[in-house]
């Protein structure tokens, strides 16, 4: 039997480091080949890791919640009568395994060095679908049986709960376009799903299958299944609002000269229209430039301070939202702004934002404006350290000259990770936003 | 080029090889004074004279250890097999000398020999003499595979089969001796081994085929393109080795494979190329591959049987309407 050695995978091509969020199996479970060992998490997404080999999962070296660098053995997994202690006490323990490296002496020889994970899989692939049959084995963990649904809500016809049958192109579509299998109708040979069910449904995601509305008579509530945008946004906002300590400063901003530059800039033919919310970014985009501390990562050991600006900007869909990421912002006018946002926030209401669009911000915006929202305060999206909600613009009873009058308010509310910034840096912040937009030229140049 | 038949771009390929190596000789039942069984060595007895058109006996294992022992030690042989069923009386040569000699002699002895002749299914030859033989070869490591399907393939191949310092299995059709078609004159035309080519350009399913089986698939696309169906037709014409990057490429453009082959689908050329599909490019498929081959039963002499066991153009319809889960197909 050979040993395996568990080694922090390479899950993308700028990933140094990455960090064990949770080991699924504990020392001494049994391993199959294909279980799900851990769950990592990188700079860019939260992934789960398989075992390629079969044995014990022997020994744990980096812990819960410890980051160690790509390469890096983390784990090793072997029969229980193998020695390992060679392996577990190599120089540098954790450091990255050299390729000249000699094998171990001994019966221990046979030692395989694949990192024991597969390529990058977005988190939100279904999780049943990944683990072994039932039948694979003894060990194989056995699947948690979701409650049947009080009705009938979803034409699924898959016999066995959780499993979607879908071709492997409809699979990689659905995840690429963040599509639930489980809500598609398959139209292949036994309810498969293959790519044209995938590309209907993301054309047109308003064709979900919605409950029917609760009659009186009907049971008294319902056990709706997470849609894996659910889950995620539900396993990561505890990720942020946990450890991520968050303080609020807000502001009220004068929209009345943004608005009048509003309407002006829509009037004129052939320019893109632009929102309040286009203004809302580029004013962060050129705050951000003067306030590179803002626009920063806490790294545990260092901060990461970004040089270009990418602005994640909240899209709500239906059941639930997601942050399309507007590259390089601060390199780009207002109309190209204006432009590339709504481009932007309809591929996600399609489901049809590629994947590399939905990571790498450096800061957030969510504005809740459209619903009437006076203010409000939002979860920073980790690793970014800090994120701004936008109100609506009000109009309300201003003093201006000693006099009352009406005037139109927006108000903003930075949340900032006090471990990257101060209260006072995130107040000189904002307090340029607000001057950018109170003085909206400063935006057109 | 000029417009010649498949038996004639083969005479040609032989005729021009000869004069350009003289350690090249062909030898087989009836090649000379007969000129082949199939004409396919019409007048080179006249031109090459019999120190290198040489008639044999009947016995294959004999005349083709003949060849093998004279690559062995230098010449370059085309042995014909009158048709290829008959290779099995030379299968322990073919498999136990020809193919692991060089391997064997640690290097010392390469075997450059060609081993020509029609298979597969024709026109009433019935169980013994209609196997699509290639299955018992392209199994074998250190044996090249070749099954060209037009005359410009069949002139092409054939030369780089020739001067090719590996045994090379070269089995031709009956039912395509007769095909006409362009081909190139030039002497140093070659197609190197290894090279599948792509028949016809499509969008929605890849359909690879060899032989008669590429010329069903060839009208089967026609069938499909009324209906909407746009397929992709790649024709392997080595399979070994095998080119399966062109193959893998087609299935990452359309998605959907079907493969044919004349012979039974057991363990087949189907098989193999199902597998690496689906190894190389399970993430691009949008449904299973589908197998298009002849039934697992021994030829049968009578007309409707005999076409009945083979692939028609009907079935390599309904199998691509499957892959493109089109609403004619059987399912």
């Amino acid at each position: 039997m050979a040993i395996t050695r568990v080694v922090m995978p390479k899950l993308s091509e700028q990933m140094e480091t990455g960090k064990v969020i949770k080991w699924l199996k504990q020392e001494g479970d049994r391993i199959q080949g294909g279980d799900i060992l851990a769950e990592i998490e990188t700079d860019k997404a939260d992934v789960e890791m398989e075992a390629f080999g079969a044995g014990v999962l022997r020994k744990i070296l980096v812990p819960n919640g410890e980051t160690a660098p790509v390469g890096s053995l983390i784990a090793v997994i072997a029969e229980p009568g193998e020695d390992i202690g060679a392996l577990v006490a190599e120089p540098g323990g954790g450091a990255a395994a050299p390729a000249r490296e000699a094998p171990p002496a001994g019966p221990a020889a046979d030692v395989s060095r694949r990192p024991a994970a597969v390529p990058p899989q977005p988190r939100r692939e279904d999780h049943a679908e990944r683990q072994p049959a039932p039948e694979a084995g003894p060990t194989a963990p056995a699947r948690p049986v979701a409650p049947a649904p009080a009705e009938p809500t979803a034409p699924a016809p898959a016999a066995e709960p959780g499993r979607v049958k879908a071709s492997p192109l409809a699979r990689k579509i659905a995840a690429q376009a963040g599509v639930d299998l489980r809500l598609i109708h398959g139209s292949g040979p036994a309810g498969r799903v293959v790519r044209r069910d995938v590309e209907a449904a993301a054309a047109a995601p308003t064709t979900a299958p919605v409950p029917a509305a609760a009659v009186a008579a009907g049971p008294e509530y319902e056990d709706r299944p997470l849609s894996q945008m659910r889950a995620t946004i539900a396993r990561r906002m505890p990720l942020s609002k946990g450890p991520v300590p968050h303080f609020y400063v807000s502001s009220e901003v004068d929209m009345d000269p943004a608005w009048a530059l509003r309407e002006q800039l829509n009037a004129l033919e052939g320019q893109p229209k632009v929102s309040v919310n286009d203004l809302v970014v580029r004013a962060c985009a050129l705050a951000l430039l003067e306030h590179p501390g803002v626009n920063a990562s806490f790294q545990g050991e260092s901060l990461r301070v970004w040089r270009r600006v990418h602005v994640g900007i909240a899209v709500a869909l239906e059941d639930g939202l997601i942050t399309p990421v507007l590259r390089d912002a601060h390199a780009k006018s207002l109309g190209q702004i204006a432009v590339e946002s709504r481009d932007l926030a309809e591929r996600a209401r399609a489901r049809k934002l590629r994947t590399q669009e939905l990571s790498g911000a450096t800061f957030s915006i969510s504005n809740l404006g459209m619903y009437d929202v006076t203010e409000f305060s939002a979860i920073i999206n980790p690793p970014e350290g800090a994120i701004l909600a936008v109100g609506a613009v009000r109009q309300v009873p201003v003093v201006r000259d000693g006099g009352v009058g009406a005037g139109r308010r927006m108000m903003l509310t930075l949340s900032c990770d006090h471990r990257v910034m101060d209260g006072a840096m995130g107040a000189r912040f904002l307090q340029d936003v607000r001057r950018l937009l109170e003085e909206p030229l400063r935006l057109l140049v | 080029m000029a417009v010649m038949t498949y038996r004639e771009a083969l005479n040609l390929a032989l005729r021009e090889e000869m004069r350009r190596d003289d350690r090249v000789f062909v030898i087989g039942e009836e090649v000379g004074l007969y000129e082949g069984a199939y004409k396919v060595t019409q007048g080179l007895l006249k031109e090459f004279g019999p120190r290198r058109i040489v008639d044999t006996p009947i016995a294959e294992s004999g005349f083709t250890g003949v060849g093998i022992g004279a690559a062995m030690v230098g010449l370059r042989p085309v042995v014909e097999m009158m048709t290829f069923n008959f290779a099995l009386l030379a299968l322990d040569q073919i498999v136990n000398s020809a193919a692991k000699m060089n391997y064997m002699s640690g290097g010392q002895y390469p075997v450059p020999i060609v081993i020509r002749g029609p298979g597969g299914p024709a026109h009433q030859l019935a169980a013994q003499h209609s196997q699509s033989m290639e299955s018992y070869f392209y199994h074998v490591p250190g044996l090249k595979v070749v099954r060209p399907s037009t005359p410009m393939d069949a002139k092409g191949l054939l030369k780089a089969a020739i001067r090719d310092d590996n045994p090379v299995i070269f089995i031709e059709a009956e039912t395509l001796y007769s095909v006409k078609g362009e081909v190139s004159d030039d002497p140093d035309f070659v197609i190197p081994l290894g090279q599948a080519i792509v028949r016809r350009e499509g969008t929605d399913a890849t359909v690879v085929a060899y032989m008669g089986m590429m010329y069903r698939a060839l009208e089967a696309a026609e069938t499909l393109a009324a209906e909407g169906i746009s397929i992709e037709v790649v024709d392997p014409r080595t399979l070994r080795p095998m080119d399966t990057e062109t193959i893998i490429g087609s299935v990452r453009k359309t998605h959907r494979a079907v493969v044919v082959e004349a012979g039974a689908g057991f363990a087949g050329m189907g098989s193999e190329i199902a597998a690496f599909i689906t190894e190389q490019a399970f993430d691009d498929l949008d449904a299973p591959v589908e197998r298009v081959t002849g039934a697992s039963a021994p030829m049968p002499y009578a007309r409707n049987l005999e076409k009945a066991k083979t692939p028609t153009r009907e079935r390599i319809v309904e199998a691509v309407r499957r892959v493109c889960y089109a609403a004619n197909g059987s399912r």
